[in-house]
């Protein structure tokens, strides 16, 4: 049914329905002695009407044209796509998680504060910080929340001058996008030639008005930065904070801490390192740990626990205040702490091992045919600069589109910025040396092709339901709902 | 790539035509081929004032956003509407589709700007 | 060995060799001594899945679910019933287990739905164009506010104090870190106080932020609030609602609202103590540029075939960098999806149907309870499924024995509303029955 192609206004016919709801138990009323006739909709809402098989078999095919971790491999750089264990989901939907209300009476839910409070230590732990808020719905928004607290602390120095976030090329986007929303000027610096910070740019970069520097560690590139410590002190020593962006942490799972490495502020993807699913892009959690400096800028509340009793402490009177609703993701909460117990501490530092074995692998037989730019140790992903003979016209995007024929989902492509030709691969623990194999076979035959039949590239892909759409047309031709 | 003569230009690859004590502004040649398909224009307001420098236009692909910067200080008299409706305009005829009519606040900001052989050779180094 | 890692000790073995390398240890090398934790985490060790399933079970036996007592708890988050196929298709793992759908040939399942998505709530609400989701309804307000600024590049934002009081403070704690003003607007027998509305918006004001209906469950009168805001030009009318209400209340579209956001729990997403939920955002098209979040649009593939990818990415942060109005990255995905099979199970006339039956069971306790006296309505005001009730005892006494017999009372408005002393909010949805309604009537009046 992978030609199934309706929407599901296409399918809706009047006076079919897909639900049951009970009878009213109470004398009905007209509801315009309920609520005030000026108030009511006298028009139909133009909803689809369709049967609960209808539904079903909608949204089945829909499934069918989509690839998650359970169809396949799914080398995403900096996604780390690891599999979603299946007890995590089932554990989020038992009735205690699932079905109980954020403004309960505390004695009602000890159970979700036991866990976030169990949580909370796990993840300082893990970080080597020393308090942590589980608030954070995603990366960004823990990014958001991380910047907004090395705003705070230094306003309650009144050392205001500083506007300033230092952010490596390397970043995200989602680094810089960040630091502005948090009212910041950004200054970008350059990598080295071995895709580190160089600290000689940083020293000329940090001042009295560094407010901060934002690293992942290790980096974009997938490579460690050795000179963490000095970056540190440089940074420390101007005056400013340092941010660690989780988004590569399952590299260093019980290896080592950005705690240690002097790091001030750090968030975490529950849905990267801690195998909570991506759902199509979310639900997520982006938990935020902090050096002892920072706890009293942490939004409230915290889960804290008194004589075995579990509280939520509003008390930190220098809070930036709230940046969510209720308390965080806690159905995400639930499921990654599952993984962490299922794991434990040796557990974690296998996968980080296995994570790390497996990119370096691919990266070892992948650089015969790809453009390695740098050949060293890389951690658990890595990024190679497009095909290495490049007498044709064939480019990053054709070799992304046609591992989509052979039935992988492709690397992130042209990011980060400073790699020409990027894919960016990263292949997690989950993944076994059979997988791993079989993908490099894909990736040297499209190597091959590349030579002797460009033309199939560049026309890629050809056993997907669509084919390259065309995203200009979708951009110039607005069409973002269905009008029938 | 095509650069018109008798115009100014500066390093961002923006364009001035001089029309009296107004100046037609637009993107270069250059600038819509590294941009690739354009999809959208957004054009300042009329009566709104500009310093040269200010971001005053922006430009979209659907890779890429530009932010056009205004070469020269002024308030805008007109807006190129049908860019609006047809933001490929651009792509086929960068120097023909001007943005926005600006009226002059001070001429002299003119020379600083770049002439077309200037840009020429500029448009060589960068490459 | 591990379920999750496949590594045998010959596979690690063959894979070293390839690296040329003799031990996993070297792999690690490049983190220098002083930064490597040189001990085990001090964490428990792995556990079976029978032992964490066991564990798991232990703490969630520890809370209390509403469906063993009879919760009237509301205040944002509410309690519908959840048709079973909004779970099982979210349980599909095709759609669970997949990423952003970045690569749109082998993401149309994503891409479709999401589309399906905008569609219902641009109907819903009588808009233009609806986004692909935000992380909840607090955040949606936040990001609604900075979007008016954006869009009038003004820096005033005016709220009601009847926009519920999380919503408020999120806005704050935002708002302060891009130094914008929030100016709160008071409140008159339970909605925003016009005539204050009236004097405060300006030529600086960038937005007017409102919610119907309101914290309170009272419906605010959104069409002459509209026109006060738009004596200004490019001042932005933003109105916060729960989806279900616009079963049967005029569309927020039809009276003049610009931006409408909200918190989507409602359509089908389970309690769960607070989140994940689903924050939407619609809008007229004039604002299409400046909304955050991802859009999907509708195009042509090579062979000319109807496909969808994700557009306007130019918007975004990945792309804008610094100048991007949001950081929001994804967001809520597989929420938006049990939201819209919630939207298109129920239907053209489920959607209704749900409303007026949670009307007709919240009015009929709001009667029942008020009728005797002991307890009274805070405020006199036309309201959808929550209302106000007023006694002469402190809630939190009220509702610890209500909790001793099966009851989860109502949310204790005095700790946000100092003014409005022993004074709480109840909800009552579909799910409740005559019998729980009396129940509840009689415990409340045994206790008073």
């Amino acid at each position: 049914m992978r030609n199934y192609d309706k929407l599901i206004f296409e399918i809706s016919k009047p006076d079919r329905i897909g639900y049951k709801l009970p009878e009213l138990d109470i004398e009905e009323k007209p509801i315009e002695s309920l609520i005030p006739e000026e108030f009511l909709n006298k028009e139909e809402l133009n909803l689809p009407e369709v049967s609960e098989v209808d539904v079903i078999r909608h949204y089945t095919n829909l499934s069918n044209k989509n690839y998650g971790v359970d169809t396949g491999f799914y080398p995403l750089g900096s996604c780390t796509m690891k599999y979603n264990p299946k007890i995590n989901e089932d554990m989020a939907r038992l009735d205690g998680f699932a079905n109980i209300h954020p403004y309960q009476p505390l004695s009602c839910v000890q159970g979700s504060l036991e866990l976030m409070y169990e949580l909370q230590n796990y993840l300082c732990e893990i970080s080597g910080m020393d308090e942590i808020t589980l608030q954070p719905a995603a990366g960004a928004h823990g990014e958001l929340t991380g910047v907004m607290l090395i705003k705070a602390y230094h306003e309650s120095r009144n050392d205001t001058k500083r506007n300033k976030i230092i952010v490596p090329d390397s970043a995200h986007g989602t680094n810089p996008a960040t630091a502005a929303m948090a009212g910041y000027e950004i200054i970008e610096i350059k990598s080295n030639k071995d895709g580190l910070v160089d600290l000689e740019q940083l020293r000329q970069a940090v001042g009295d008005d560094t407010a901060g520097l934002m690293l992942t560690n290790p980096n974009t590139l997938g490579l460690f930065d050795k000179g963490i410590k000095e970056i540190a002190k440089i940074v420390h020593d101007a005056g400013g904070l340092l941010y660690y962006d989780g988004a590569n942490a399952n590299a260093i799972l019980g290896y080592a801490r950005p705690g240690d490495m002097g790091f001030d502020v750090v968030h975490f993807n529950l849905h990267k390192t801690f195998s909570t699913p991506h759902g199509g892009g979310g639900p997520g959690s982006g938990p935020v740990g902090v050096k002892k400096d920072l706890v009293p800028f942490l939004p409230v509340p915290i889960v804290k626990k008194d004589n075995e009793k579990f509280y939520l402490d509003y008390d930190y009177p220098q809070s930036i205040g709230k940046i969510k609703d209720f308390y965080g993701h806690f159905g995400i909460l639930v499921r990654a702490y599952t993984y962490i117990l299922s794991m434990g501490s040796d557990g974690l530092k296998k996968a980080s091992q296995m994570a790390v074995l497996n990119a370096n692998y691919l990266k070892e037989h992948l650089k015969e045919d790809y453009y390695l730019p740098i050949d060293t140790i890389y951690k658990h992903e890595f990024v190679l600069g497009g095909l290495k003979d490049s007498l044709s016209d064939v480019i990053t995007l054709d070799v992304a589109k046609r591992l989509l024929d052979y039935g992988y989902h492709p690397p992130t492509v042209y990011f980060p910025l400073i790699i020409n030709e990027a894919l960016m691969i990263e292949p997690t623990e989950t993944e076994s040396k059979e997988t791993l194999d079989e993908f490099i076979e894909a990736m040297k035959n499209i190597a091959k092709e590349a030579k002797e039949n460009p033309e199939t590239l560049k026309t890629a892909p050809h056993n997907t339901v669509v084919r390259r759409p065309n995203e200009v047309k979708a951009a110039r031709d607005i069409i973002v709902k269905y009008e029938g | 790539m095509k650069v018109l003569k008798g115009l100014y230009y500066t390093e961002d690859h923006e364009w001035v035509k001089v029309d009296g004590n107004y100046a037609y502004i637009g993107i270069t040649d250059h600038a819509q081929h590294n941009l690739g398909d354009i999809v959208y224009v957004d054009l300042p307001e009329v009566d709104d004032e500009f310093d040269k420098g200010d971001a005053f236009a922006a430009v979209e692909s659907v890779k890429a956003a530009a932010d056009v910067y205004i070469p020269v200080s002024g308030k805008v008299v007109e807006v190129n509407e049908e860019l609006i409706d047809d933001p490929a305009l651009l792509n086929a005829d960068a120097f023909e589709n001007w943005i926005a009519k600006v009226e002059l606040k001070d001429k002299s900001e003119l020379d600083e700007l770049m002439s077309s052989d200037d840009y020429e050779s500029f448009l060589e180094e960068e490459e | 060995m591990y379920p999750y890692v496949p590594h045998t000790q010959k596979d690690v073995e063959e894979m070293l060799k390839k690296l040329g390398l003799n031990d996993i240890e070297e792999l690690f090398n490049d983190i220098p001594e002083d930064v490597k934790l040189n001990r085990e985490l001090n964490l428990p060790k792995a556990k079976s899945e029978l032992e964490v399933r066991n564990r798991l079970m232990e703490l969630a036996n520890k809370n209390c679910s509403v469906s063993k007592m009879t919760s009237y708890l509301g205040a944002g988050a509410y309690e519908h019933y959840i048709p079973s196929v909004v779970n099982h298709i979210i349980s599909r793992s095709e759609f669970y287990t997949a990423y952003t759908p970045y690569q749109p040939e082998i993401s149309q399942g994503t891409l479709q739905y999401i589309f399906e998505f905008q569609t219902l709530i641009s109907e819903l609400t009588g808009m233009d164009v609806a986004n692909a989701s935000l992380y909840d309804g607090g955040t949606a307000v936040v990001e609604a506010a900075l979007m008016s600024c954006a869009y009038s590049k003004r820096d005033n934002i005016i709220i009601s104090k009847t926009v519920k009081p999380d919503a408020r403070k999120i806005l704050k704690t935002y708002a302060h870190a891009q130094n914008l003003n929030v100016i709160e607007v008071g409140i008159d027998d339970g909605v925003t106080d016009l005539d204050e509305l009236s004097n405060l918006v300006n030529e600086n004001t960038a937005a007017v932020i409102v919610q119907s209906p309101n914290f309170f469950g009272i419906i605010e009168d959104l069409e002459k609030m509209s026109e006060i805001v738009h004596k200004v030009k490019k001042t932005t009318f933003v109105a916060s609602v729960d989806p279900i209400s616009l079963g049967i209340l005029k569309r927020p579209g039809d009276l003049g609202v610009d931006v409408v956001v909200g918190e989507g729990q409602s359509l089908g997403i389970p309690l769960s103590f607070g989140g994940p939920y689903l924050g939407f955002m619609a809008a007229k098209k004039e604002y299409i540029r400046k909304m955050p979040g991802r859009i999907v649009g509708q195009t042509e593939d090579m062979g000319g075939k109807r496909s969808f990818v994700l557009t306007l990415t130019a918007r975004e942060q990945h792309i804008r960098r610094e100048k991007a109005t949001s950081n929001i990255c994804s967001n809520q995905g597989l929420n938006s999806l049990a939201a819209t099979v919630y939207m298109v199970t129920l239907g053209k006339k489920g959607i209704r149907e749900v409303a007026l039956k949670s009307t007709q069971m919240a009015h009929y306790a709001y009667e029942e309870l008020t009728k005797s006296g002991k307890v009274k309505p805070l405020f006199n005001k036309p309201f959808f499924i929550e209302f106000a009730l007023k006694t002469d005892k402190p809630t939190e006494e009220i509702n610890q024995r209500l909790l001793e017999n099966g009851i989860i009372g109502g949310y204790d408005l005095t700790k946000e509303y100092p003014q409005y002393e022993n004074s709480s909010l109840y909800a009552v949805t579909e799910v409740r029955k005559k019998e729980d309604i009396d129940k509840l009537k009689s415990v409340l009046e045994g206790i008073l």
